[in-house]
């Protein structure tokens, strides 16, 4: 696995934060979805989003990124496409291929920053996605066209997708949805391997059990803004939970590490 | 209603005591409007059709102007309570149809095809009119004129049989000339307008090319028959994509003294003794083709 | 594509070599390249040569056109007769010739059909949106078409020209008869700036199989993209339409056909959809040619027998999901 030193990334990308919002605020139709949210992301950090549904995850996300219209500051969103290209991958929540493109080529297309117009893979960007197919297992399925594959095998590849980017911060919406609990699991030890090299992951989750386990830092949303933000005890709480979501849970450390689980409906 | 059908009755006992000498005569068709603008007795015709006005398709724009016109609709031509409509017969047969339904009688004249067929739509119209006599003069005249063309054009082309059709002997020495028209089409000699350029002293190029009637000549077949003369229609004010094989570049190159030939106008429309002007008209280009080619 | 190429340039040569003037072959092509060959040299060099080119020059246009919509609009159904660009720009054509702009300057025409193609591009995709769904488009298709249709029939009624209503066949089916290299000066530069244009947006277009937010974190500039898109594919079909009438199906059959030899890549579709579309509008029109010779058919009249047909297998498929 190699690991991607500082200097090897992109001499514009931000030295100290790979994502830093201020006093972020989205409204839809005359309606905050919310407010003056606030908050960096650092190398390292595997965050990851909660929040019930309509709390604005994928807003926020959105709107960090610069693809929707917001008041307030985003690095990323002050970015030109081509910079932002290198500094961020997005995976969208709809998981979108519109051509039966064989996998191996539609993860190359995450090279498409990286390389000029017209030009082809160079052996280091044929390394990258080769890596990218490798982590996500589609070794078997490389030449299959990706628009016929299985849902969650489609998620794979667009995961790998983001992967192939190459970027120090990769955001992901929803990203296990769908997935086999295998893949559910293995997915998040990428997030989180992906930190431990010193980038960053910052993924929207459902899952609160995945959240506990693999996350560095939990941002929840709700009320307009964030409930809370921090490392996943501070967050995981039965208090926040019940804020938030309206459910009583049951988090312990074990021997095999944190366990979570969601209990009934308060 | 009891109205309606007086007014039918009335009208059908009129039709047939004056069928034998119309006095309300309208015409719907540019052709049947100069044969009876040529033959009514004053007041005799009531109505012509609007196209009979038009200076680019009628030989008798300047006298339409002096009738009440119509648009060949079965309404307006009802309401003008004719004892005789006279048409031709491909312009509009729904309201002739609709005509005769409604009991007013229509004359049909058919398109004329050939230089004979003048003087037998003259006779006919002069029948539907009553008017034999005023016929029979004009078509003495007529024929008159065109045997002394076809002198003079004959003696001009070095051929004795000026009225010869298709065959080569009798097209020796003369221009060869193609009528070309919108569409590509153009006119082979069993058509009035072949035979106006028969008569003014030319072999056709679609009689070379074994066309008899109207047909379309390929671009291609026409600069291949490399003619001496084209006999184009004027392209109208407005322009066409129809009408853009007239102007194609082509034309310009194809080695022909004088490619202009855009000479053919109303005269060439309708089988009336205005067909004379018009092989006039083109004979004396082909007396200027000879000069200059004997000159070379 | 060496296949493509190599069809392309057979088929230009028989296209040359076929006409209702019946000389051998060899002569045909001596007499493009010599004088001495007379009539046969003018109808060589004056309407079979620029025939043949205009043949190739706007299939390839309408087929990358073709390629570009789809891949923008992530729709296989986009095609610039379908959504009614060319119907907007035979309208543009038409207006252009009846009012005298045509004659009055030399680009006249071509210009007035490009607006016309514009229009209806901006329309289509505004009331499509972004990501082309089927029933929209094709609605919205439908209305532009009939309306343009319609305009056109209106201004070919009005003419005091008596030959221009019955054109109007011409501009809804299109034909390559009798054009001039006038003709093809004319749509040259608008089929190959557009052409110039669309080649381009292969990058982009390959981002946006990922969808549109994918494509915009992956450095796209999504409105640059579609304003070059709309002004690349109004160019095609502008100076396509302004001489060869409104020919349909060509940007629906040929993307549709190369798309798996290609691996489903938009980019790499543009390319062979240009090829490929030279060769199918070359095909038509010598289809034309050599089945009623002597009766002006149409070509829109071929590539819709082909097109019509496959259109509807299209929209089984996506009803079922299965594009």
């Amino acid at each position: 696995m190699s690991a991607t030193s500082p200097s090897e990334q992109p001499a514009h990308t931000p030295p100290a934060e790979n994502l830093s919002i201020q006093n972020l605020s989205v409204s839809l139709r005359g309606r905050d979805v919310f407010r003056d949210v606030s908050f960096d992301i650092q190398p390292g950090e595997f965050v990851g989003l909660l929040g019930p549904n309509g709390a604005g995850k994928t807003t926020l996300m959105r709107a960090a990124l610069g693809l929707i219209a917001a008041k307030g500051n985003s690095s990323l969103a002050a970015l030109t496409a081509a910079d932002r290209a290198h500094a961020v991958a997005w995976m969208p929540q709809a998981r979108e291929i519109a051509w039966p493109i064989a996998v191996e080529r539609l993860v190359a297309l995450g090279r498409l920053p990286h390389l000029p117009q017209g030009a082809r893979l160079t052996p280091q960007d044929q390394a990258k996605v080769d890596q990218a197919i490798d982590q996500m297992g589609l070794q078997p399925m490389r030449h299959r066209a990706a628009s016929r594959l299985s849902g969650g095998e489609q998620a794979r590849v667009l995961i790998a997708r983001a992967l192939a980017q190459d970027t120090p911060l990769l955001m992901a919406d929803e990203p296990a949805a769908g997935l086999d609990p295998a893949h559910q699991i293995a997915t998040m030890e990428i997030f989180a391997r992906l930190a431990q090299e010193g980038r960053s992951a910052f993924v929207s989750l459902h899952d609160l059990g995945l959240a506990a386990r693999h996350c560095t830092r939990l941002i929840l949303m709700g009320d307009h803004g964030v409930l809370a933000d921090g490392p996943p005890d501070t967050v995981l709480t039965p208090d926040l939970m019940a804020q938030a979501f309206g459910i009583s849970v049951w988090h312990q450390q074990t021997a095999q590490g944190p366990v979570f689980q969601p209990l009934e409906v308060l | 209603m009891r109205g309606g059908i007086l007014i039918a009755l009335t009208w059908l006992w009129t039709m047939s005591t004056v069928m034998a000498d119309p006095v309300r005569v309208v015409s719907m068709n540019l052709c049947t409007d100069q044969l009876a603008m040529m033959l009514a007795k004053p007041g005799q015709l009531v109505s012509v059709s609007y196209i009979a006005r038009d200076p680019d398709a009628s030989a008798m724009a300047d006298v339409a102007q002096g009738y009440p016109i119509n648009h060949g609709l079965a309404e307006e031509i009802y309401l003008l309570q004719p004892d005789l409509v006279v048409t031709g017969t491909f312009s509009a047969p729904a309201t002739t149809a609709m005509l005769r339904r409604l009991g007013v009688p229509v004359a049909v004249f058919d398109p004329a095809t050939s230089l004979q067929d003048v003087a037998a739509r003259l006779l006919q119209m002069g029948a539907a009119l009553n008017r034999r006599d005023a016929a029979e003069e004009l078509v003495a005249e007529f024929e008159q004129q065109l045997a002394a063309f076809d002198q003079v054009n004959a003696a001009g082309a070095n051929t004795g049989d000026a009225s010869g059709r298709t065959g080569t002997d009798a097209d020796a020495g003369r221009p060869r000339a193609a009528l070309y028209d919108a569409n590509t089409y153009t006119s082979g000699p069993q058509t009035l307008a072949g035979q106006i350029l028969e008569a003014a002293g030319f072999a056709n190029i679609a009689s070379e090319l074994g066309y008899t009637g109207p047909a379309r000549l390929p671009l291609e077949q026409l600069v291949m028959a490399k003619p001496d003369m084209l006999v184009a229609n004027t392209p109208h004010d407005s322009p066409a994509r129809s009408e853009e094989n007239l102007t194609h570049p082509v034309l310009r190159h194809l080695s022909t003294p004088q490619t202009t030939g855009q000479i053919r106008q109303a005269d060439w429309v309708c089988g009336t003794p205005h067909v004379l002007r018009a092989i006039d008209r083109l004979a004396v280009e082909r007396r200027h083709f000879t000069k200059r080619d004997r000159a070379q | 594509m060496a296949m493509l190429t190599t069809c392309v340039v057979v088929l230009f040569g028989l296209s040359l070599g076929v006409g209702p003037a019946e000389v051998n072959w060899r002569d045909s092509f001596a007499a493009l390249v010599d004088d001495s060959y007379g009539p046969l040299t003018l109808v060589m060099r004056e309407i079979r040569l620029p025939r043949a080119l205009l043949a190739a020059v706007i299939g390839a246009g309408l087929g990358l056109a073709g390629a570009a919509l789809q891949g923008y609009l992530r729709n296989p159904l986009a095609e610039p007769g379908l959504i009614g660009v060319s119907a907007a720009a035979a309208l543009g054509a038409v207006v252009a010739l009846n009012t005298g702009l045509a004659a009055a300057m030399l680009f006249g025409l071509p210009l007035a059909a490009l607006a016309g193609a514009l229009v209806a591009v901006f329309l289509v995709l505004l009331l499509a949106g972004p990501q082309g769904g089927s029933l929209t488009l094709i609605l919205a298709g439908i209305a532009i078409s009939a309306m343009a249709s319609a305009l056109t029939s209106l201004v070919l009624n009005l003419s005091p020209n008596p030959f221009a209503a019955s054109e109007i066949v011409f501009w809804m089916m299109g034909s390559l008869a009798d054009r001039s290299l006038v003709h093809l000066a004319i749509a040259l530069p608008f089929v190959g700036g557009g052409a110039v244009i669309l080649l381009r947006l292969g990058r982009g277009l390959d981002a946006l199989t990922l969808g549109e937010d994918a494509a915009q974190t992956m450095g796209i500039n999504l409105s640059r993209l579609r304003l070059l898109l709309v002004l690349g594919t109004a160019s095609i079909v502008g100076g396509a339409t302004a001489v060869a009438g409104a020919i349909g199906f060509i940007g629906l059959v040929v993307p549709h056909i190369l798309r798996p030899f290609v691996g489903g890549q938009p980019s790499r579709l543009l390319w062979a959809s240009a090829l490929g579309g030279a060769v199918m509008l070359q095909l038509a029109d010598l289809a034309v040619r050599l089945i009623l010779p002597d009766r002006d058919l149409k070509l829109g009249v071929v590539t819709a027998l082909v097109g019509a047909p496959l259109f509807l297998h299209l929209i089984y498929k996506t009803r079922r999901g299965q594009v």
